[in-house]
């Protein structure tokens, strides 16, 4: 008999499904995954160099191409960060404005990516279906921060502009739409005998792995671990407000992608209450300088991004420029797992765990 | 064999393949204007709207465009086998006419053994699809062909042993036979099983979503005709519309009638019925492409040896079980 | 209860710790070089079982290691920093104890040139393999770096 070869495939950096500018050499046997080599940084802009050349207000809108789907909440982790080296007081109402923006961001974040995890199944009506809901809640953001993607909305010391009247109305309206758009995708989507045969048991990741490669968001909560930075640390107002952290145990692909569907619920009740609570106030804290210029020293702060714990590392030396800022990113951790849950998969499971894992290139690559 | 090649008698061949190529030709436009139609009534949107009415007139644009687009041989390809292999996936298709009962006495060859010939010509197919894939040098082309082969050959005894029943009942392998035996009961009703295996196979062998694996886009970036281009897809793009059309035209023929039309309508309207009843299962089909997600392969191949190969046995040894028993009753209730 | 597990890690390292401090920030140690690993391991038995991120400063004459391990459950910040020298920039590579640490080291590798050894697959990662220098050293040219502090 003749031997078999194991065949070498290049996947991406252009491929329908890698999500961005991922290439990936798997090595196959047959259809079977036996080796995972990796390759990123075709979108490295080296964000964190550049950022030295800046001020600190100026980078603001640079944070926006970091994670560009969910650029709300990288706004939001930046200032955090800035504003714990400063010592900057943040106004109530900007708190609220803030976890307003990056909830409805979470839900246009997670949209993206169950769209996409439908697409990699092969279920195209997923995407075209979910993209009105998105379309809504970009109006929404539109009027809230005059931008659909890239929304440059929290400013050091509190947000650019106050809620304008009628829209918290419409806010709700949304949600108690978007809470039957919610219902439907379980039922019909995920309930869906297919795709669970096609996503369940594929690139399941222990608990064990998820911790040692530092996965985090849902990737890690589908494995088990119950740590989401807005209950283990909260920041903003979120230890005011009641939801719940949805935690799996499989570490699937279909875990991965079922635990976002509910986190979207709990962003809908988050906003709904956070809506309630709102009181009246500044939106920006008076007299933080243009020129800020934060003490010696250095900061850590993390946020509950969509994909996870997103961080920045500011160290300032007492200029008006940051001396080192670093991001951790979320999905750059959780996109190294791939080596491990990789091999073993089928090229088409394959195609859905990447998606599973929900990486953003602009974040992975800086 | 004693064929006469005077003009005159090639004038009717020659009228009858014209008339396929034709009737395939518009038929692929309208499904292509359907197929985006359908999508986007599930999608809620509203499909092609600018080019004439309701965007009737987009595949025409679309034909122009992929005309004039360059036709790229890649450097790696076996240039010969990579130019032939459209050919060898739209023709079959277009063969599998040559039995196709339009109306009463209307069918370019009735052949005795029709039925067999249905099976065989249009499977020929696969071999295009695989000398596609393996002529492009390129290693999703490759596996996709590998892939189009397993499902191919694996989906091609279910869908045979499903008409078996139909061939029980009818006892006769001529189609125009078939539709005769359906005087007064069409098929679908006594062979309802046989009738989900054909057709579940049929889309199988023709490649559409849930089944399309040898083209899936999501991991196969297109398959087989990754390489292609130009007019090459576009003959590739019209094979899996004519493969779709014909199966499900077979399908209206094996197991709906055929031309007849329901509780005998207006039998003067054959061909319409026809083509009616193939464009209700060729929705069927579309509306489960733009609804369900793709196989994997192995569950693809599970699905053929472990569910349907096994009911279609049953369904074969019930048919034959009644065949036998009740022949007679049979005989006078299928008139 | 952390805190004396805690007082114990610090017995346990002894004379590798250069200055230890815990404040709002969590547990702060900061360690020889050649000590990172065993204090990584150290803090990884003492339940920090999560590497946040691993990065490093510019400080000038050395380069300042900075790696934010935590526990999870409920959330414990630790940290431990080290400075190596630039010339000669080396430290134990601490993969085997964290598999996160298989890219964000090489990330490190690619910015600073700070070699990790016993890393099984020292390579860049976010530039092309045939880049010249290490962007994140203060060193580093680039016309495009100018700064232009305008305010609006």
């Amino acid at each position: 008999m003749e031997e078999t070869k194991e065949l070498t495939i290049n996947m991406g950096p252009q491929h329908p499904s890698m999500h961005g500018v991922f290439r990936v050499e798997v090595v196959v046997d047959g259809e079977l995954i036996t080796e995972v080599h990796p390759s990123i940084g075709y979108l490295h802009r080296s964000f964190e160099k550049m950022v030295e050349a800046r001020t600190y207000a100026q980078i603001v809108p640079i944070t926006d191409r970091l994670d560009y789907v969910g650029s709300a909440l990288n706004n939001v982790g930046y200032c955090l960060a800035v504003e714990k080296l400063a010592g900057i007081e943040v106004p109530e109402r900007a708190q609220y404005l803030r976890v307003i923006a990056a909830e409805l961001n979470r839900i246009s974040s997670h949209l993206i990516a169950l769209m996409a995890s439908g697409l990699d199944a092969g279920a195209l009506t997923i995407l075209f279906l979910h993209l009105q809901p998105r379309e809504k809640l970009l109006d929404i953001m539109e009027k809230l921060c005059g931008a659909r993607l890239t929304y440059n909305y929290a400013r050091i010391g509190g947000v650019s502009g106050d809620i304008p009247p009628g829209l918290a109305d419409d806010i709700n309206a949304f949600a108690d739409d978007f809470l039957k758009t919610v219902e439907k995708l379980k039922r019909f989507f995920f309930g869906s005998r297919m795709f669970r045969q096609r996503a369940e048991g594929i690139g399941v990741l222990s608990r064990e792995d998820a911790l040692s490669y530092g996965a985090s968001g849902s990737t890690l909560r589908a494995s088990g671990v119950n740590f989401d930075v807005r209950k283990a640390q909260p920041y903003l107002v979120y230890d005011r407000i009641e939801f719940e952290v949805p935690v799996g145990s499989a570490g699937d692909s279909y875990e991965r992608a079922l635990l976002r569907v509910e986190e979207m619920r709990q962003s809908v009740f988050i906003i709904k209450r956070a809506l309630e609570q709102i009181p009246e106030g500044r939106v920006i804290a008076e007299g933080v300088p243009r020129l800020l210029a934060p003490p010696p020293g250095e900061a850590y702060a993390r946020i509950e991004s969509p994909r996870g714990e997103l961080g920045f590392f500011v160290v300032s030396d007492g200029t008006p420029y940051p001396y080192r800022l670093k991001v951790r990113s979320p999905a750059f951790s959780n996109l190294s797992t791939i080596e491990a849950i990789g091999p073993g998969c089928m090229i088409a499971d394959f195609v859905i765990t990447v998606g599973s894992l929900d990486p953003v290139f602009g974040e992975v690559d800086r | 064999m004693n064929v006469d090649f005077t003009a005159g008698s090639l004038l009717v061949p020659a009228a009858w393949g014209l008339g396929f190529v034709l009737f395939s030709a518009l038929n692929v436009m309208f499904l292509v204007w359907m197929e985006r139609k359908v999508s986007a009534d599930i999608q809620s949107r509203w499909g092609p709207m600018v080019r004439g009415y309701h965007g009737s007139m987009q595949l025409l644009a679309d034909m122009v465009k992929l005309l004039i687009k360059e036709d790229i041989l890649p450097a790696a390809a076996d240039k010969k086998m990579f130019a032939l292999a459209p050919f060898l996936v739209f023709i079959p298709a277009l063969l599998a006419l040559l039995v196709l009962p339009i109306g009463p006495g209307l069918i370019a060859r009735d052949m005795g053994v029709g039925l067999v010939y249905y099976l065989a010509v249009p499977s020929l197919a696969s071999i295009g699809i695989f000398v596609a894939g393996w002529s492009s040098g390129n290693k999703y082309s490759t596996l996709g062909g590998m892939r189009s082969a397993a499902q191919l050959i694996s989906y091609e005894i279910p869908r045979s042993l499903s008409v078996l029943g139909v061939v029980m009942l009818a006892g006769t392998l001529s189609m125009m036979g078939i539709v005769n035996a359906q005087k007064s009961l069409w098929f679908i009703i006594p062979q309802i099983l046989g009738f989900l295996v054909y057709y579940i196979a049929s889309i199988a062998e023709v490649g559409r979503t849930p089944f399309d694996l040898p083209e899936g886009e999501s991991e196969l970036v297109n398959g087989y005709f990754t390489e292609y281009s130009g007019m090459r897809f576009s003959f590739f793009m019209m094979g899996e519309y004519v493969a779709l059309l014909v199966a499900c035209l077979m399908g209206a023929v094996l197991f709906l009638g055929g031309w007849r039309g329901p509780f005998g309508l207006l039998p003067q309207l054959g061909p319409v019925w026809l083509l009616l009843k193939a464009y209700a299962l060729v929705y069927v089909a579309m509306v489960v492409r733009w609804t369900l997600p793709r196989y994997r392969i192995d569950q693809l191949l599970e699905i053929s040896w472990k569910v349907l190969l096994p009911i279609s046995l049953i369904n074969v040894a019930l048919t034959a079980a009644i065949v036998f028993v009740g022949g007679e009753w049979l005989r006078g209730l299928l008139g | 209860m952390a805190v004396r597990a805690d007082d114990d890690l610090i017995a346990k390292l002894g004379d590798s710790i250069e200055s230890s401090s815990s404040g709002e920030e969590g547990l702060v140690l900061t360690v020889k070089p050649d000590a990172v690993r065993a204090a990584v391991s150290a803090l990884k038995d003492a339940g920090y079982e999560y590497l946040s991120y691993l990065t490093a400063i510019d400080r000038g004459e050395v380069f300042e290691l900075v790696y934010r391990l935590c526990s999870l459950e409920p959330l414990r910040d630790g940290a431990i920093k080290a400075r190596v020298p630039r010339e000669d920039a080396k430290v134990g590579s601490i993969t085997h104890l964290f598999k996160g640490a298989l890219w964000q080291e090489r990330e490190v590798y690619d910015l600073f040139g700070i070699v990790f050894t016993g890393h099984p697959n020292l390579t860049r990662i976010l530039l092309p393999d045939d880049w010249v220098g290490h962007p994140l050293r203060k060193d580093y040219e680039d016309e495009r770096l100018e700064r232009r502090p305008n305010v609006y």
